[in-house]
């Protein structure tokens, strides 16, 4: 089964059938110019080897322009697709495959170092013959260097092929490159087809038909002309799964808590999950409303929830920054309210489509005087599905904000999980509108949780006017000194009680060593596959990961404090300590290691950087190996 | 209304809401301030219309007028500096059964909240929305507001305010799907009372600016027009149709007909004199929560199919081989 990358150059052997090398995970990227559907093309090669069996993990790359340069460096939009054998939880160290639509999307990833120095590449050749000279001369001189280095290339008449079918190569190669694909790593082309079918179900057959006849030209081109082929058998699925990423998650459990107005202003890389709740919402009684901005939308899912049901507001750090006082006002009022941030690149307007987790900090101490609220982070996919559902019951039953950060990693990341098993306690129960006991008030603090039930407009009796100045149990204005402090004592007991909830994340590894890595949300898969690889190697090394970043569970000091090192691993800015102008007086911290040496007083450290990419598992194996001395 | 006319015949509900049903904490509004005339007006209509309290919602912003929901005894949302409508429009959103008002200051409405302004108009939500306009800042301590006179000294323009002011009427008639658009000034409490009424029975968004004194700070702003010869009253027979009184005391009429926009957009744009009345009026205009009518009842199937609808398009079938990841 390990038998990775043994592969001769010329790997027919002597009765003319192709070898066909059988290894455990490839990570294959396809790369074009924005708008040559190299995205939809590793999307559909995802979902071909997920239902063959497969672990799968596809993330998109992104460009930050909608229409950058043609056949420029940074402009490569595609996949990232990650198939193995076993389950797949990030999206992998370098590439061993990609196939490129032009040399300068290849150069970039080549560049940026996400190939692996040996990678095989297939590559569109028309630009060796192209009419304008320049193209001509840029193509020959990359391919020339590209030849000097270990990487293997392929040049592939990809246009050439295709006008054998369509007019418009350019609609339509990346159908015939997924044919490709399907006959290097040895996928059944009824598979394919299905999916093409199912990819233009809507467009119909006229669409449906030449795609299917494109990619069984690929299939028959590279059966014909390549000399190679791999299989990653099926690592087996026992119960039916779905595959789909972060933010059709989030929006299918919105529609699975039984919320149903989602306030939003778009904003990547968020808005895709309400434009797939866009769709569907209807359906299921629910309106997705653009709002004029992020403050009305935040406004706007307030007054719903006031009103009502708990509703959700969808968006990403700018956003958050803007819905900033309203959610002070939901915590001062205690209306509960969902709120999505699929975290970019910041600050400022940052780096629009990359990863990153810098909104923790924000999220915990955005507002202004204290405004207690809980955060959450989604690690997996399947966990974007479940984190509304949970979401909408905190945010009801201690009436305070809840807020779920999820990043682009997610949000464009695809991977297979058990199909969820509806049920019907998931969703919020009709909202009470019975007459108020006498002597019931709007906050009837619980002496000991803080909480009180929520008097909701429509219920007889219980008339009171919401209020974000200081106010009393009556919801009357607070004139009195000790009203204030009372209301801020009960609104944080709410944040204790709930943390008496908290089950303590399990430590994966032993539970005290040398190391122990501390991560939060996306990049779970990813430090775990580190920590793994190096316990294997016999490395003294351990990883926790944290779901409830506020309030958090109990139990976690005493985890730390059983290692002779803590670091988390984050994808947001730190000082480095190698840097020689930094020291103990002046150091910042990436985010959750903040948090963990204010809240435990443990000499946490912490690992991180903001290159906009997914941690590559090898360099936290890296900082183990460095650390471990 | 109810409960008036003891000979009528008609059922009467068994609960008759009198006017304290309708009070709640004693205003806190200085002497003369009038926030105090609007109150009472509201106050007066929920009586008359008997609008169940429990039903009906005030929401407001901050500043002065905004505190006008908790000195009723109706359900209310003092909200946030601005942000009075997108709170009324997710209100009315979740919950069309319910009655909406909305009180907003000139800051609140014309300068923080200016972008929910346009936008509120543009939904045209069923709600009645009340500028109380006292060309001021008056919460914060007199400074300028966007609707000040031009050369108003304030606590930020010592020597005179520098720009010319916002119209809030022309404003509003310039967006598109406007479908309401009235003006009073508090000191007529029976021609306010009328239009808060017409604006309450509109469908759609009813705005209204009041124009509103504030004896505190600026005590003589408003010193020409409350002469009630700068008041041009108008009139139409759909629109207004005054008491004898009225006309008597408000001798400046136009007979202005509600449906005519270019008639009411040179109206607002007058200085000199304060056009009293409705000047515009459609009822035909798409209401935002009409057409985002939200089916009401979702029963667990139906959940349950539509989300199996969706899992579906994205199903792996069982497949044999490795130990298994489900
Ligand atoms: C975000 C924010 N900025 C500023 C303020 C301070 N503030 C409160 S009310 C107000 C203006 C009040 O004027 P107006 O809206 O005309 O209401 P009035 O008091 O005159 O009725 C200001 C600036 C605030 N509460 N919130
Ligand atoms: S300051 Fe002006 S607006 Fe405010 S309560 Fe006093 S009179 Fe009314
Ligand atoms: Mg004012």
């Amino acid at each position: 089964m390990d038998k990775v990358d043994t592969l001769a150059k010329n790997a027919p052997d002597q009765t003319g059938e192709k070898k066909k090398v059988i290894i455990k995970e490839h990570i294959i990227e396809i790369v074009s110019d924005a708008g040559e559907g190299a995205q939809k093309a590793g999307q559909s090669f995802g979902g071909i080897s997920a239902k063959a069996g497969n672990g799968i993990w596809t993330v998109e790359i992104i460009p930050a322009e909608i229409q950058p340069p043609p056949r420029s460096k940074a402009g490569g939009s595609g996949n990232r697709i990650r198939v193995g054998s076993f389950y797949i939880t990030n999206a992998g160290d370098e590439a061993d495959l990609v196939v490129a639509f032009n040399e300068q999307s290849l150069l970039g990833r080549f560049e940026s170092g996400n190939l692996k120095p040996d990678a095989i590449v297939l590559l569109e050749d028309k630009w060796r013959n192209h009419a304008d000279p320049d193209i001509k001369k840029m193509y020959r001189d990359a391919i020339d260097d590209l030849k000097k280095t270990p990487l293997r290339i392929y040049e592939v008449p990809m246009e050439k092929e295709c006008l054998k079918i369509v007019q418009n190569a350019q609609r339509g190669k990346n159908m015939w490159a997924l044919g490709m694909l399907c006959s290097v790593y040895s996928r059944d082309l009824e598979s394919a087809r299905n999916e093409i079918r199912l990819t233009f179900a809507k467009k119909g057959e006229k669409v449906i038909k030449p795609n299917i006849d494109l990619l069984e030209s690929g299939f028959q081109w590279a059966e014909e002309n390549l000399d190679f082929k791999f299989e990653i058998p099926s690592a087996g699925i026992t119960k039916p799964q779905i595959v789909i990423n972060g933010n059709t998650a989030i929006a299918l459990g919105v529609v699975a808590s039984g919320m149903d107005v989602c306030a939003m202003y778009p904003i990547t890389p968020a808005t895709s999950a309400s434009h797939f709740l866009s769709e569907i919402f209807e359906n299921v009684g629910g309106v997705v409303h653009q709002a004029e901005d992020e403050i009305a939308a935040a406004a706007f899912a307030v007054g719903a929830s006031y009103a009502g049901k708990c509703a959700v507001t969808i968006t990403s750090g700018p956003g958050l920054a803007l819905k900033t006082e309203v959610l002070g006002l939901a915590s001062m009022a205690e209306i509960p309210l969902v709120l999505v941030d699929v975290q970019r690149g910041g600050p400022s307007t940052g780096l629009p489509t990359k990863v990153e987790q810098g909104d923790l900090l924000m999220s915990l101490f955005h507002t202004h005087g204290d405004a207690p609220k809980i955060v959450m982070a989604p690690a997996t996919i399947e966990d974007c599905f479940y984190a509304p559902v949970t979401a909408r019951k905190i945010a009801e039953t201690f009436r305070m904000p809840v807020y779920i950060l999820s990043d682009a990693n997610l949000a464009t990341g695809q991977q297979p999980f058990a199909k969820p098993e509806f049920k019907e306690e998931w969703v919020a129960p009709p909202f009470d509108q019975s007459p108020v006991p006498d002597g019931k008030q709007p906050y009837d603090w619980d002496e000991e949780t803080g909480l009180s039930t929520r008097i909701i407009p429509g219920q007889p009796g219980g008339m009171h006017t919401v209020t974000g100045l200081a106010h009393s149990r009556q919801s009357k204005v607070a004139y009195e000194p000790w009203t204030n402090q009372e209301g801020m004592e009960n609104r944080s007991k709410k944040l204790a009680a709930f943390q008496k909830t908290l089950q303590t994340p399990k430590v994966n590894g032993d539970d005290k060593g040398d190391i122990l890595i501390v991560g939060w949300g996306s990049t779970k898969g990813v430090i775990e596959e580190a920590v793994n690889i190096a316990r294997d190697q016999g490395y003294s090394v351990s990883s926790l990961h944290i779901k409830y970043l506020q309030p958090m569970a109990s139990g976690i000091k005493e985890i730390m404090q059983r290692f002779k090192k803590v670091i988390t691993v984050e994808i947001n800015y730190s000082d480095s300590y190698k840097d020689k102008i930094f020291d103990e007086n002046n150091r910042r911290y990436a985010n959750l290691a903040l948090l963990l040496r204010a809240r435990y007083l443990v000499d946490v450290d912490c690992w991180s950087n903001v290159y906009g990419q997914p941690i590559k598992p090898h360099s936290i194996l890296d900082l183990i190996k460095e650390r471990s001395e | 209304m109810f409960g008036i006319n003891q000979n009528c015949e008609i059922a009467l509900p068994d609960t008759y809401y009198t006017l304290e049903d309708y009070q709640s904490n004693i205003p806190r509004w200085c002497p003369g301030c009038g926030d105090n005339s609007i109150l009472t007006a509201v106050q007066r209509l929920c009586r008359d219309e008997q609008l169940a309290p429990e039903k009906t919602v005030f929401v407001s912003g901050i500043g002065c007028s905004s505190r006008l929901p908790h000195y009723m005894g109706t359900y209310g949302f003092h909200g946030l500096h601005g942000r009075a409508l997108p709170i009324a429009e997710g209100v009315k959103i979740r919950r069309p059964d319910l009655n909406v008002f909305v009180n907003m200051g000139d800051g609140d409405c014309c300068s923080i909240g200016t972008a929910h302004w346009i936008h509120a108009v543009r939904y045209n939500m069923n709600m009645t929305v009340m500028l109380h306009d006292n060309e001021i800042y008056g919460l914060t301590k007199m400074q300028a507001s966007p609707t000040s006179p031009q050369g108003l000294v304030t606590n930020t323009t010592p020597k005179g305010s520098y720009l010319k002011p916002i119209k809030p009427l022309s404003v509003t008639l310039g967006i598109s799907n406007v479908s309401f658009v009235a003006q009073v000034a508090e000191w007529m409490p029976e021609l306010m009372f009328e239009i808060i009424k017409k604006a309450y029975y509109h469908k759609g968004f009813s705005f209204i600016r009041i124009v509103q004194r504030c004896p505190h700070f600026t005590p003589h702003v408003f010193d020409d027009l409350m002469n009630p010869d700068s008041a041009l009253l108008l009139q139409h027979e759909d629109g207004l149709s005054s008491s004898e009184t009225m006309l008597k005391t408000y001798k400046e009429q136009e007979i202005h007909d509600p449906s005519n926009i270019d008639r009411a957009r040179e109206l607002a744009d007058i200085d000199d004199v304060l056009p009293v009345g409705i000047l515009y009026r459609n009822e035909n205009i798409e209401v935002y929560d009409e057409t985002r009518r939200r089916q009401r009842f979702v029963t667990h199937k139906m959940r349950k199919d539509a989300l199996e609808t969706q899992f579906d398009k994205f199903l792996i079938e069982p497949v044999s081989g490795g130990n298994g990841h489900a």
